[in-house]
């Protein structure tokens, strides 16, 4: 079969690139470790500098896990968004879903000195779900695609503005380690957070795997897939809660991350030449995981010591994506 | 194969529930009966509740009174997935399938039949590739769903309906939007499929012509119901029938148009302007339905009126009451006279 032969070269060419760009990640940075050091401190047999050490196992390690995961979350979670909504154009930042959790992470990080690692999650999670729940209401009333993205960037402000206010009110130390969270990065995760990040990502990416096939009888609406026995509110509840964990999770560990769950869909589909989730989920997957490592270490600033914010990175990646794939959709079967 | 009843309906209410617990009825005693190896058809004007009425008995839209038995079960006794495999829909909703090929649209009618994740087994790969030939687009098997013409996407549905293996197939006007020739073939496929297959077919459409020629029963679906009132019941039966006694006449027969039970079509109440048409019967067939046009009533030819004899598609001669006579070489002429004369 033609087609098999295309999707295994597909995954083939997505896991070397996927592998490359991983020790890239460890390789690349404002300070240069030579390789084979980086391969002993990763086997734990490097005898030479401590800071070395430092370096790779306290920063460069996490760092890249966490753009893997991030990267892999955004993008199911933009994918599962957009069949849900049967829009294109959908993504957890364009909807305002990121900027839900945000708030519900500030609101936490501002009021409450406690701040642990769940409770940052849930407080994500719960600031993501009222924004998919605010989105779902409006999508009843609102059935022209584009307005109902309106409202999500609306949505989005709201928050925005809600979180500028309650930044008005915090201790300034807060609100620079706030305004920096904001930026988004993937250097805030330590090794010892790592393991929660990696934990609700994984629940998220794996939850999704049990949607293909409900996702599948989507493409074709919701009657006809209630008429092949697909369970609509449930599947549909399904989906929130994996995009809300994917969102929320990303978004609580490494800030509100613009572009990446919008444009690694339309890349995976661009690739893969088909909407059938058997396939594209996978491919989303792992295209998420490899631009979000390229836009990890774009962020390095060649000769210096500072690092740019990833926002200012993944819409270099995925504007033009969007807007290419926006002058082409008559030529572009999954917009038709 | 003994003909038995798939689905049938006793004292049903169609209609939506409202807000607040108030509900739209659109029908409220609706008794029908679907039979397996029949292509039933049917008819009603725009909001008679054609839809909704299609939508309930599949199971989409609950029914607000009254009972629904498929293959001798209450329907809300099935569970989702097996619903799915006795009853399959074409539905006239916008889909956004166009990313998928055909083969992956008709996998999806596999949907009941596969495990967790929609793993095919042979036995699905056959159910798929026997599905696409039976509709004739096997052509079209690797083509995305959003390059098919809409005679052939309509086909592809109805394969993906195949694949789903249920023995009752319901459509919802699956040949609106469609040419002449994409309509005539959807509905001898759906024929072929009732005879072979032994299918029970009921589809929704506005062509009289096709349903009064390939129908097996047509059911009248009359406008619904106002306020609390009864709604009319449905009529149902074979064409033939329903045309002799009178029914597709009310049915149509309202404001300026009626059905001709000889011709099986509708057209305009004709007029009181008698043309005697007379001679080779196709040639006067056809100047019949032009003088129709013009607004005469065609009919015997007689000495007190005007008459036309038809010889051959070029030679028309008129006759006139006071004797004239005038020759005409073609249709078109023969309607220049006829306008000529009567100013």
């Amino acid at each position: 079969m033609k087609g098999r032969s295309k999707h295994i070269a597909i995954y083939i060419s997505l896991g070397v690139a996927l592998l490359l760009l991983f020790c890239g990640g460890l390789l690349y940075g404002s300070v240069r470790i030579p390789i084979d050091s980086i391969l002993e401190i990763i086997a734990g047999r490097f005898e030479g500098r401590q800071t070395w050490v430092q370096i790779v196992m306290q920063s460069r390690l996490p760092q890249t896990i966490t753009a893997l995961f991030a990267g892999a979350s955004l993008a199911v979670s933009g994918l599962l968004l957009q069949t849900l909504f049967k829009n294109p154009l959908a993504g957890p930042s364009i909807l305002g879903i990121s900027d839900g959790a945000y708030l519900g992470v500030a609101l936490v990080m501002i009021y409450f000195s406690f701040n642990s690692y769940l409770t940052t999650i849930i407080a994500a999670f719960v600031g993501a779900a009222v924004v998919l729940l605010i989105i779902i209401g409006f999508s009843r009333k609102v059935k022209n695609s584009v307005m109902l993205l309106i409202i999500g960037i609306m949505v989005g402000y709201l928050a925005s503005s809600i979180i500028s206010i309650l930044n008005y009110h915090a201790s300034p130390d807060k609100v620079h380690q706030f305004v920096l969270w904001g930026m988004g990065d993937f250097t805030g995760v330590s090794m010892e957070k790592l393991p929660w990040f990696v934990i609700f990502a994984s629940g998220g990416l794996l939850g999704s795997v049990f949607l293909i096939k409900p996702l599948n009888a989507l493409l074709l609406g919701e009657s006809y897939a209630a008429n092949l026995g697909v369970r609509v509110k449930s599947i549909r509840i399904a989906i929130l809660l994996c995009t809300g964990i994917l969102t929320a999770s990303t978004t609580a560990f490494c800030g509100p991350i613009s572009f990446i769950g919008l444009a690694v869909p339309h890349i995976a589909r661009l690739l893969l030449g088909s909407s059938n989730h058997k396939q594209l989920l996978p491919i989303t997957l792992l295209a998420g995981a490899c631009v979000a490592l390229l836009c990890n270490m774009l962020t390095v600033v060649p000769g210096s010591n500072s690092i740019l914010p990833l926002n200012a990175i993944t819409p270099i990646i995925g504007a033009p994506v969007i807007i290419y794939v926006i002058v082409n959709r008559r030529n572009i079967q999954y917009f038709n | 194969m003994k003909q038995q009843i798939t689905i049938s309906a006793h004292g049903l209410a169609i209609g939506y529930s409202l807000r607040g617990g108030r509900r739209k009825v659109i029908h409220n005693s609706l008794d029908i009966e679907l039979r397996n190896g029949e292509v039933t058809c049917l008819l009603g004007l725009n909001g008679a509740g054609k839809s909704t009425l299609i939508k309930t008995l599949c199971g989409l839209l609950p029914p607000l009174a009254g009972s629904i038995r498929v293959l001798g079960a209450p329907l809300e006794s099935y569970s989702h997935n097996r619903l799915s495999t006795l009853i399959g829909v074409v539905l006239t909703e916008k889909t956004y399938a166009g990313g998928i090929t055909v083969y992956d649209l008709v996998s999806l009618g596999r949907y009941p039949h596969t495990g967790i994740f929609g793993q095919l087994k042979e036995s699905d790969h056959e159910a798929i590739s026997r599905a696409i030939k039976s509709v004739g687009i096997e052509h079209k098997t690797t083509s995305y769903v959003s390059e098919l013409s809409d005679g052939e996407r309509q086909k592809a549905f109805i394969a993906k309906v195949l694949a789903q293996e249920s023995p009752i197939i319901i459509l919802d006007e699956p040949t609106a939007f469609l040419d002449v020739t994409s309509r005539i073939e959807i509905m001898v496929l759906l024929r072929k499929l009732a005879r072979e297959q032994q299918k029970s077919i009921l589809l929704s459409t506005h062509d009289l012509d096709s349903a009064i020629q390939l129908g097996d029963k047509l059911w009248m679906q009359e406008r619904g119901a106002k306020d609390n009132r009864a709604s009319a019941p449905m009529v149902s039966g074979t064409p033939e029938d329903l045309i002799l006694s009178g029914v597709l006449e009310s049915f149509f027969g309202k404001k300026g148009v009626v059905f001709d039970s000889y011709s099986g079509k509708i057209s305009p109440v004709p007029s009181e302007n008698p043309v005697g048409i007379d001679g080779e019967a196709r040639s006067a067939f056809w100047a019949g339905n032009a003088l129709k046009r013009k607004g005469f009533a065609p009919t015997a030819p007689a000495k007190e009126i005007v008459s036309v004899q038809c010889l051959s598609p070029t030679e028309f001669t008129v006759s006139f009451p006071n004797g004239k006579t005038l020759k005409a070489n073609s249709i078109e002429e023969l309607l220049d006279l006829f306008t000529n004369s009567s100013s």
